[in-house]
């Protein structure tokens, strides 16, 4: 039974490594800014010749 | 092509196209560039260069992003000033030989095109090494190579874009300081619930154990372990995470108040102290679990209450107005200096749409100013030489120069800001009425706590300690606490989506609380788009309105621009003998008739009599004489915002209306309906005397909403119990609120809802106060065990935040807040 109380230690060893890494990205503003990265998931394609703009039709409005 | 001309002469007339840059509709016919159609050269210009440079995926991910160029400014050397080296280290976040960095606001950032435009940016300029766009802040942070381009390219390019840094005085403040004190404020506040969370949920598990096991079968060593881990645990929330709350009661103690925070820190030390006593003495395992609890949702209430909007600021003032450098005249030379730097005597040249940074003396012959942002004037007025211009007004036509009579700081404008209403610091107002209760709550759960242990002391000495303690841990307001920022942070939400956003959410209740509306004029009530002109006198033939727009068409005068737009196409007209004296008025023959148009001194210098023309209010006629026609005037009235009747119909009931105007009296009539007595209306306020009518009526008793837009209502917004400023452009002075000008008309629901909100919160401390009952009849006879208390605490809060939160919502549905 006494292996317990290592593996209680080590439980929140573990834990304390995850409330560390919580608190570099913090230190670090990777909560900085949420929104513009998912914006970016839209440019991967990084090819710049453009497909549609050649041949779009005039769109017209009232 | 099949069609005839007549046929698609309709198609064209009945259909616009749109620009395949902005989106704005084209004039007839378009300019073309590979085959599409654009709105103006601007915009055309752009789509080449984008082109060019095989940029033009920024028409893929959105359809017609970009920003019209119709209307920018783009006279060359506009942005010399950033040559400058000394004003460049105040912008530069960073700076050496090599490279620099700077973050600049461009206010136009509006969608993905933008942001992939902007970061790629250095496919059209090699010298730019890494861009990063924040959406939300609207801003971009740039590297550039020192020696492939300057600080003024890179803005120039940017501008060339359609995007313009916002660069004004405020930008070259130490910001760096100020935003990083920011940043570690709201961190702290994230890294103490990190803690707190983090130490809650292992303190949990290391009291299940005790919970689950029957009696006797937890072995005694296990028990110690376990107790004494959460005391290890607990250590950190009480000496890093509830340091706020522990501060802010000794705090309010000192100053002999009682808030809120006095009950949760009696809670938090009767909580911890018995905990403690009881591991330490073996008498039992404290009551840890429900400590950590308590001060993780408490934090959780604290993080909701400190909701910010990115993009907005509200505590701007005449800095984030006024231009960071202006152009100075020294022996016939023109300089860029720092408006900072700028002193008394210097001559200055202001240009068309620049602000006057000084008070200064106009030494042009003439100058015209637009000062209705921050006189509240409506219309532009005309200076001659030697007359004193305020600064923040903007120069609308020609350039003038003009001396420097006052530093920036000491003009008749940003004297304003020295005022003591702005050196107090404001937010000692809210949580008012959570305040007021806990005042009598602590009373009475002191009394109670007190007399159990009397009660207890006579039987059972042990147990009227425990009976003190137990109170004292089960009536810590947690759930009272939570209410107010969950009930005004949901309604702030709210708010935001339809248009309307609060500084913080105690704004909420001090809107509940308003009992008399000050309501600004010019930009408020009335539009900044102005008005369609209205001819007074006989009325205009077809043939004369084409004779007065053949003359109109020479003059650059804003007003004949203004005029020209409701008139006729003059096709082939003569025009001859024109003579124009800017400012004053102009005279020609158009078609063998004489056109006269101006003021009421031009006509009369041009040969008509005082009798002839008929009266006019002062200083918004333009009188028009055209042929042998009588004369008439055009009078410039000001547009007011759609459904103010409807406003004031609503407010008046409840609300004592007053309007302060820093514009002259000639709408006086037409206002005066919906205040109903003129004695609530004063015009010609000065910014200054604004600030003032709004003191006296705070020390009269009134809770005073003032509701403005320029920096002449920025004294009355701060010393207001609840300022509101009205926005249509980028710019709004520093406020409580910032209220989208459209939704103006719906400020008598805004002001229900907030009314309505307290009632929410109300019930919410009728509920917590139900759950204390309950836990302190058990606290009273010392029966209260760990697991009851961990039980009740966070249920009476989890309770406390769904109810408030979702009767928050349903409230603004009954109150008809737009969805």
């Amino acid at each position: 039974m006494s292996a317990l109380y290592l593996l209680v230690g080590f439980s929140l060893l573990v834990a304390l490594v995850f409330l560390g890494a919580f608190f570099w990205a913090m230190r670090n503003d990777q909560y900085r800014d949420t929104h513009t990265p998912a914006m970016r998931i839209l440019f991967d394609d990084n090819s710049p010749t453009s497909t549609r703009s050649q041949e779009s039709p005039r769109e017209v409005s009232q | 092509m099949g069609i005839s001309p007549q046929i698609s002469d309709i198609r064209e007339t009945s259909r616009k196209e749109l620009c395949f840059h902005c989106g704005e509709v084209c004039p007839d016919p378009p300019v073309e560039t590979g085959g599409k159609p654009f709105c103006c050269e601007g915009c055309s210009t752009v789509y080449e260069i984008l082109q060019e440079n095989d940029l033009c995926r920024y028409y893929d991910l959105e359809s017609r992003p970009g920003i019209s160029l119709r209307e920018r400014q783009n006279r060359s050397g506009r942005f010399a000033y950033l040559d400058d080296l000394a004003l460049q280290r105040q912008l530069l976040d960073f700076g050496d030989d090599s490279i620099g960095k700077i973050t600049l606001r461009l206010p136009q950032i509006h969608c993905a095109s933008c942001v992939w435009l902007l970061e790629n940016l250095n496919r059209l300029e090699k010298g730019i090494l890494e861009a990063e766009v924040d959406f939300l802040r609207r801003e971009i942070g740039l590297t550039y190579a020192v020696e492939e381009i300057g600080l003024r390219q890179v803005v120039e390019l940017l501008a060339g874009l359609g995007y313009e840094p916002e660069i004004t005085l405020e930008s070259a403040r130490p910001q760096e300081q100020k935003r990083r004190f920011e940043r570690l404020r709201t961190r702290g506040a994230t890294q103490r619930l990190a803690v707190a969370g983090f130490c809650f949920g292992n303190v949990m598990l290391f009291s299940f154990p005790e919970y689950l096991a029957g009696p006797g079968e937890l072995a005694e060593n296990w028990r110690t372990f376990f107790a004494a881990m959460n005391v290890l645990l607990a250590l950190p929330v009480l000496l890093y995470s509830s340091t706020e709350y522990l501060g802010a009661a000794w705090q309010s103690l000192k100053q002999r108040t009682i808030t809120i925070d006095v009950p949760i820190s009696l809670g938090i030390a009767a909580l911890f102290g018995r905990s403690l006593f009881e591991v330490l003495s073996g008498s039992g395992s404290g009551y840890m679990d429900s400590f950590t609890g308590l001060i993780f949702f408490l934090l959780i209430g604290k993080l909701f209450q400190r909701k910010t909007f990115a993009s907005l600021s509200f505590d701007r003032d005449y800095r984030s107005y006024f231009p960071l450098a202006v152009a100075v005249m020294e022996g016939g030379e023109e300089r860029a200096v720092p408006v900072a730097d700028l002193e008394v005597g210097q001559t200055i040249l202001v240009r068309n749409e620049e602000l006057i940074p000084a008070d200064c003396c106009l030494h042009s012959p003439l100058c015209r100013v637009d000062y209705s942002y921050v006189t509240g004037e409506a219309e532009p007025v005309d200076r001659g030489r030697g007359e004193v211009l305020y600064a923040g007004g903007r120069v609308v036509g020609t350039a003038a120069e003009m001396t420097v009579v006052k530093e920036v700081s000491q003009s008749y404008l940003t004297r304003l800001w020295n005022h003591e209403a702005f050196r107090k610091e404001e937010g000692e107002e809210l949580n008012q009425m959570v305040n007021a209760v806990s005042r009598y709550f602590t009373a009475a759960v002191l009394a109670i706590a007190v007399l159990a242990a009397l009660f207890w002391l006579r039987t059972d000495p042990g147990l009227a300690v425990n009976a003190f303690t137990s109170v004292l841990i089960i009536a810590c307001p947690c759930a009272l606490a939570l209410s107010t920022p969950f009930a005004m942070g949901t309604a702030t939400n709210l708010l935001a989506r339809v248009g309307f956003f609060l500084k913080d959410p105690g704004v909420v209740e001090g809107l509940a609380r308003i009992d008399a509306i000050v309501f600004d004029k010019t930009g408020t009530l009335t539009t900044t788009r102005s008005a369609t002109p209205e001819f007074v006198g006989r009325s205009l033939g077809a043939r004369e309105k084409s004779l007065l727009a053949a003359a109109l068409r020479n003059s650059t005068h804003p007003l004949s621009r203004k005029l020209l737009q409701d008139l006729p196409e003059a096709e082939g007209l003569e025009v001859g003998d024109y003579r124009e004296s800017p400012g004053r008025g102009l005279r020609c023959e158009v078609d063998g008739q004489t056109v006269l148009v101006g003021s009421r001194q031009w006509l009369m210098e041009s040969g008509l009599s005082e009798s002839e023309l008929p009266e006019a209010p002062v200083g918004t006629a333009t009188f028009v004489v055209v042929g042998e026609g009588a004369p008439g005037y055009f009078s410039f009235g000001n547009a007011y915002r759609s459904r103010i009747g409807s406003l004031f119909a609503s407010l008046r009931y409840r609300f004592d209306l007053f309007l302060l105007s820093g514009d002259n009296d000639r709408e006086r009539e037409r206002l005066l309906p919906h205040f109903g007595d003129a004695a609530r209306m004063h015009f010609d306020q000065s910014p200054t005397d604004k600030l003032e009518f709004v003191a006296r009526l705070e020390r009269e008793g009134n809770r005073v909403l003032m509701i403005g837009d320029g920096l002449n209502d920025a004294g009355a917004l701060r010393q207001s119990a609840v300022g509101v400023a009205v926005a249509e452009g980028t710019f709004s002075p520093a406020s409580d609120g910032i209220l989208d000008a459209d939704r103006l008309a719906e400020l008598p629901i805004f002001l229900r809802f907030g009314r309505a909100c307290m009632w929410v919160v109300g019930a919410s401390f009728a509920l917590s106060i139900m759950y204390n009952i309950i836990g302190i009849s058990f606290a009273v006879q010392g029966t209260l065990s760990p697991l009851l208390s961990a039980v009740l605490m966070p249920l009476s809060s989890v309770t406390v935040i769904a109810f408030t939160t979702l009767a928050t919502r349903l409230v603004a549905r009954q109150v008809g807040v737009p969805q």
